[in-house]
């Protein structure tokens, strides 16, 4: 089989967009958004199965599949303005290439995700994992204005625009941002950029954890005008005690001033980090969650993070866990059987926190899915919804779990 | 027929909150948009979220197309409902259900007036940020359908951005609870689908959302220019140095004149081309910095006049001079077409000279007021509706102004939606497979298409009508 869905591709997409994976899997790399639909049209047409993938570095390439399809050949910025602040960009193009291009015209994409920075944007929205510039800027989707994705029948459908205010349509857009692939194949975006900030600073201060979090939330009350507030496990931040680490963005004056507040509201000491460190650090947490093989994100209200971080210690362990103090949301990172998974999600719920799995082996994404314990009526919205956008089911992702 | 219609409706609701009388039923024949216009059959107020779900099941059961309606302020002509079906009317749902200060999150029926949440959480410091001009008397489940903007949304971003759980009843009645009460989505983010999708998805009954710090500093800045081109390259070079105002709005001299000439005069100069009125916010020193970059931009660009508000009431007459501009306008003629779309910030100046040839040339009078940071413009175009002539030119205008903002990679609407009115340039915006697919993920959540029926998309462009599979 795997020797006839290779010659077909090759047949497709010319030899060279046909390759091997370390599996031997055939891997399929169009170099256009057309001839990535194509390949969907031939799959479904075929009754073939394909994981979808960007450069492999975030999910493992285990999902059982035909094939392979990665968006690694459609690697272009196709068009950045400086005075719009808006990119479009190929799905496949790497966060580094794509932070170096925009650096250039001093523009900023301001996230931060978790993960290696060849991991393509495509994989990041794909996935909706944000990092801790979320406390300033939003979650990933707060970036996205707009997208094109080829659906599992091979249709190439663009949502949103290029501009910041659009309500032209559904916001389809939102459901290819952290929807796993289950709706369809990112092929192009458009993404909401920042201009450089004139100044920015980190500061991180260090101690026990309920001394940090109170810290924390005394920054947020006091309104410290931050763009990261988070607070991190030892393993995560791998300083000897709990971190909390503040970045503060904006004019020489302005960030001063804030700085000189963050000292005087917490009364801690903190820490000023110079611009390489800073790098270094943001690079560090950002790398922390591929030392280990499960990624999870909840997302609890401020007055509840507490109780949540006691509840996933409780279940798996302290290990590596980031928090968002003045946005509630918790990421975990570590080793996890399914059941305890099954466990903390169940437990979660009740208290009306979602869990999304981000990471992990097949054997775990199949049992325990990326999302579930839904509220009535949700599955059978979301089965609709994927049945609009792959009604052969060609691409392969664990949205729910098997349980 | 629709009097045993209305007498169920009646058993439900109670018989007084049926409306089936022509004079009563005229009150709903219109929302904000005067070009549009149609009666509905029966309009329904139901009161709590149990009716809504037994007022959907019942017409579920006799397959009544349905328009969910807020306060009918929308811009778009999307709440106008046709006599076969029945207007469901929600402002009687007006609690605020809770209002949690440490969490930062209220809880609201869609009937709830978008300026009394803010005026109920301002005792805690905090306010609902999404500020739509129509805010005193629209309603949250509008904005929700509407995904409304406002001023303020520049920097704190559109009600999608704010809204972070929902409880809606689908067409056929049954409930769904999405989301989750800190925002992160539960599963696919249902509730960012949600918002936006003009009353086609069902009803939300229950409605989570953010609530901000009023900032500790506010610093709001006037400056007029006589050239609108300058102005406008002014918001370009602000937005360009990184410096995020919290609202970046430009009238042009029309708009100014109609202002100044009503009760909402802010004293402005009557012979400058353009003004804006700009709002910076947060931290005392980063406003303080951010004003000295702002008032040397502004300056550089050629403001003639440039004057920061002294005090509250200041600050207020200043705002209400923006917020009233479509209230001021409507003095100057019998009817006010307020047009919605969105260009990218960078050409504005030759948007607005397109818009000057194009009312020149259909001899109309068309005033400019809008959100400049985000490229979101509305003209708004006077006009005597019992002229045809005069009505065929505001149609005919409004379509170039749309074509011409899509042109430059701009959308035909930003923060009013589609409705009944921006139908037509559907199919201009996007490819025949991306309504096809909007149409798939409508029947997603209603099979029969009876929520909000014939808005958003011209029947032609969905496929399985194509195909002679639709209603």
């Amino acid at each position: 089989m795997t020797d006839a869905v290779f010659q077909r591709l090759a047949r497709l997409l010319g030899p060279e967009g046909v390759e091997r994976d370390p599996r031997g899997l055939p891997r399929a790399v169009p170099e256009s958004d057309d001839a990535l639909a194509l390949i969907c049209q031939a799959a479904q047409d075929e009754g073939w199965h394909f994981r979808l993938e960007g450069h492999g570095s975030w999910l493992p390439p285990d999902a059982p599949a035909d094939l392979a399809l990665s968006t690694r050949g459609l690697s272009r910025l196709v068009s950045v303005s400086s005075a719009d602040l808006v990119a479009t960009v190929q799905a496949g193009m790497t966060l580094e290439e794509l932070r170096a291009e925009l650096e250039r015209h001093k523009l900023w994409l301001a996230i931060d995700p978790p993960g290696r920075p060849d991991r393509t944007i495509g994989s990041v929205v794909a996935t909706g994992t944000s990092g801790p510039l979320r406390h300033g800027f939003g979650p990933v989707r707060d970036h996205v204005l707009g997208s094109t994705v080829a659906t599992g029948d091979g249709r190439l459908v663009e949502a949103g625009g290029r501009v910041v205010k659009n309500v032209a349509g559904y916001d389809l857009t939102k459901l290819h941002v952290g929807g796993f692939g289950g709706f369809g194949v990112i092929t192009e975006l458009n993404l909401r950029l920042r201009a450089r900030p004139a100044a920015d600073l980190t500061l991180v201060t260090s101690g026990g954890r309920h001394a940090l979090s109170t810290a924390g939330r005394q920054l947020v009350e006091a309104q410290i005008g931050a763009v990261s507030l988070e607070l991190l496990t030892p393993a995560w931040a791998a300083l000897p005690e709990w971190a909390l680490a503040v970045r503060l963005t904006g004019t020489e004056a302005g960030v001063a001033a804030e700085a000189d507040r963050v000292t005087a509201e917490t009364g801690l000491e903190w820490e000023r980090f110079a611009p390489e460190r800073a790098a270094a650090f943001w690079s560090l947490v950002a790398r922390a969650p591929l030392g280990a093989a499960v990624a999870i994100r909840l997302g609890s209200l401020l007055d509840g993070m507490d109780d949540t971080i006691d509840l996933v210690v409780e279940i798996l362990g302290e290990s590596m866990l980031s928090a968002g103090a003045g946005s509630g949301a918790i990421r975990w990172a570590g080793e996890a059987e399914i059941d305890a998974l099954r466990e903390l999600r169940r437990r979660a719920a009740a208290r009306e926190i979602p869990l999304t799995l981000e990471r992990g082996p097949w054997e775990l994404r199949r049992a325990v899915g990326h999302f579930g314990a839904y509220r009535e009526g949700v599955g059978q919205l979301v089965d609709r919804l994927r049945g609009t956008f792959d009604p052969k089911g060609v691409i392969t992702v664990a949205l729910e779990g098997s349980d | 027929m629709r009097q045993e219609l209305n007498e169920a409706l009646g058993r439900i609701v109670g018989p007084r909150w049926v409306r089936h009388r022509p004079a009563e039923l005229a009150t709903y024949a219109a929302d904000g948009l005067p070009t549009h216009e149609s009666v509905p059959g029966t309009v329904v107020l139901p009161g709590s979220k149990t009716e809504v779900a037994a007022v959907l099941r019942l017409l579920s059961l006799l397959k009544l197309p349905f328009v969910p309606r807020g306060a009918g302020t929308g811009l778009s002509g999307g709440a106008l409902a046709d006599p076969d079906a029945v207007l469901v009317t929600l402002t009687r749902m007006n609690r605020i259900l809770e209002l949690d200060p440490r969490r930062r999150r209220a809880v609201v029926e869609p009937g709830v007036i978008n300026a009394r949440l803010s005026e109920a959480s301002a005792r805690h410091g905090l306010h609902y940020v999404p500020d739509p001009s129509s805010q005193s008397a629209c309603t949250i489940g509008g904005n929700v359908a509407e995904n409304a903007g406002g001023p303020h949304c520049l920097k704190y971003g559109v009600t999608t951005n704010h809204v972070t759980a929902l409880e809606v009843i689908r067409p056929d009645g049954g409930s769904l609870r999405l989301g989750s009460a800190q925002g992160e989505p539960w599963g696919p983010d249902l509730v960012g689908l949600f918002v936006g999708s003009e009353g086609m998805f069902g009803v939300a009954v229950e409605i989570t959302v953010r609530l901000e710090p009023i900032p500790r500093m506010i610093r709001t800045v006037f400056a007029d220019f006589l050239a609108l081109r300058d102005a406008s390259e002014a918001v370009s070079a602000i937005i360009a140095s990184g410096v995020v105002p919290a609202a970046l709005e430009m009238m042009d001299r029309s708009c100014v004149q109609a202002v100044e000439a009503s009760i909402y005069a802010t004293g402005a100069r009557t012979d400058a081309a353009a003004v804006l009125l700009l709002e910076l916010d947060g931290a005392p020193e980063a406003v303080e910095a951010d004003g000295v970059v702002v008032d040397a931009l502004l300056r550089r660009h050629g403001a003639r006049e440039v004057k920061s508000a002294e005090s509250p009431g200041d600050r207020a007459r200043l705002w209400q001079g923006r917020k009233k501009a479509f209230g001021a306008l409507g003095r100057i003629a019998p009817d006010l077409a307020v047009q919605d779309a969105v260009v990218p910030r960078s050409v504005l100046p030759e948007i607005l000279d397109r818009i000057a040839v194009i009312r020149d040339r259909l001899s109309l009078k068309i005033s400019n007021v809008f959100h400049a940071g985000d490229g979101n413009l509305h003209p708004c175009i006077s006009f005597d509706r019992r002229d045809a002539d005069q009505a065929r030119r505001v149609r005919q205008a409004s379509r170039e102004i749309m074509e011409a903002c899509l042109a430059v990679g701009g959308s035909v609407t930003g923060e009013h939606g589609v409705g009944s009115d921006k139908m037509e340039y559907m199919p201009l915006a996007f490819s025949a497979p991306a309504l096809d697919v909007m149409c798939e993920v409508r029947r997603a959540f209603d099979p029969e298409s009876r929520a909000n029926p014939g808005k958003v998309f011209p029947a032609h462009t969905c496929r399985e009508w194509r195909m002679g599979g639709a209603r």
